[in-house]
């Protein structure tokens, strides 16, 4: 047959699209359970990193099963939402929505020195979307500890917010001022003044991922207030 | 085919690539991922291994392809190799080495656009049998390789004072501790990789006269 026929090209072309999609597809069927339970895993670890637990993906399944002791979802009014597992809840979808109609999610976690209430947040870095596990102590004002996670952030300047430095900075900060208010978290630039329960420092060539993840609290919490303001009464 | 397999012939396909004929150094391919992927040790390692295995294969599939491959839809053709090599790869790093995946997340979808793979493709697969090209990928898989773990090996000692992870420079040196010593913030930086692979380039040229143009 003439290899450069116009029947032999399309011919040609025709069946090895059709051959590589069939393989691709049954690979990526093949891969997928092993690829879900990774992703799994790693949102246990994160949600254990929140309350300054540090695992293995060997062991996270099995601390996460015996310390996390409660997970529910509450609406933004605060009541709970009944019939929807936490862990499955994707902030990604929740945050199409306003505010009013997002399901969020909520940890608890039996620590030594009490329970620990642990939030899901999600907001926008400099390349793309970051997101983070927050944990407050029972009084429902000072942090207990905090895990930030990003997908593509500058190694070495936005990404840092996922290093241990950066995230220890939160711990006992307070998201409410001394009149009641919720103030959140600011992330200070060098030079910036804040009050310094109500701040951490910011990373310098990263202000715009620091500035997203200061939004990103922003909206976390006020998506939360009114639960965190029903236990905190 | 008389020709043993390890032949001078073909051992030195998977020799030259990595020194005389480097793509990276010498034919200045590959730049951009060589940039992107070497703050850090273990991403190299990573990314020059699954290189290394895209390229052979693609290499090793085109050129048993290479007498069915319509002329007019051969670029498309070997797209469409590389593309499902590279998803195969990725799908595979995604559900067996997770964490490394996460850390390579776009690059290794750009391997597809990494030009050494097409320029071999199109230079020697379509033109030869499969076990040269096999070679042909390996030798220059790991000349790519070779670079990228020298340069994230530069990178990550003196951007991190840490080799694969495990810190080298000891605490105690660093002024935060009252030490004398500071990381050197540039070089986790793009500009300082091409700064690196520029002055392993000036190394590699001085040594070797042959590769001074006129």
């Amino acid at each position: 047959m003439d290899r450069n026929s116009n029947n032999y090209t399309f011919l040609y072309a025709a069946v090895m699209v059709i051959l590589v999609a069939a393989i691709l597809a049954t690979v990526a069927m093949s891969l997928r359970p092993r690829q879900e339970r990774n992703t799994e895993i790693e949102k246990k670890q994160n949600i254990l990193a929140s309350v300054n637990i540090q695992t293995t993906p060997a062991n996270a399944e099995e601390i996460y099963a015996e310390r996390i002791q409660n997970q529910y979802v509450v609406n933004a009014q605060g009541e709970r939402v009944e019939g929807v597992d936490a862990f499955e809840i994707e902030l990604r979808n929740e945050r199409v929505k306003p505010i009013e109609e997002r399901l969020l999610p909520v940890f608890e976690f039996q620590g030594e020195d009490g329970l620990k209430y642990i939030f899901e947040m999600r907001g926008a870095g400099l390349w793309g979307p970051i997101w983070g596990f927050i944990s407050l102590n029972e009084d429902m004002s000072t942090i207990y500890g905090a895990n930030f996670d990003h997908q593509g952030e500058t190694p070495g300047l936005g990404a840092e917010i996922s290093t241990d430095w950066f995230q220890e900075d939160f711990k006992g900060k307070e998201i409410f001022n001394e009149s009641g208010e919720l103030v959140s978290i600011t992330v200070t630039k060098v030079g910036q003044e804040a009050p310094e329960d109500h701040s951490v420092d910011g990373i310098s060539g990263g202000t715009i991922t620091s500035k997203g993840l200061q939004d990103m609290l922003e909206e976390g919490f006020s998506a939360y207030r009114e639960f965190i303001t029903q236990k905190k009464s | 085919m008389s020709e043993s397999l390890f032949s001078r012939k073909n051992t030195r396909l998977l020799s030259d690539p990595v020194g005389s004929s480097n793509p990276i150094t010498v034919q200045v391919l590959g730049i951009c991922s060589a940039l992107a992927v070497t703050a850090q040790l273990k991403p190299s390692v990573v990314m020059a291994l699954s290189v290394v295995a895209v390229l052979a294969f693609s290499n090793v599939i085109i050129s048993l392809l290479r007498n069915t491959i319509p002329n007019r839809i051969r670029i498309i053709v070997q797209l469409v190799v590389i593309a499902s090599l590279v998803i195969l790869v990725d799908q595979v790093l995604k559900a067996f080495v997770y964490d490394v995946s996460k850390q390579l997340s776009v690059f290794v979808g750009l391997i597809i656009t990494n030009c050494i793979i097409m320029g071999r493709l199109e230079a020697f697969a379509l033109g030869n049998r499969p076990w040269p090209s096999f070679l042909d990928g390996i030798g220059n898989g790991a000349g790519y390789g070779l670079i990228l773990i020298i340069v994230g090996f530069l990178r990550e000692l003196f951007g991190s004072g840490s080799i694969y992870g495990y810190q080298i420079i000891p605490n105690s040196w660093y002024i935060s501790n009252g030490g004398f010593y500071e990381n050197n913030g540039m070089m986790i930086l793009p500009p300082m990789a091409l700064i690196t692979i520029g002055i392993i380039i000036w190394v590699q040229r001085s040594r070797n006269k042959k590769l001074i143009e006129d």
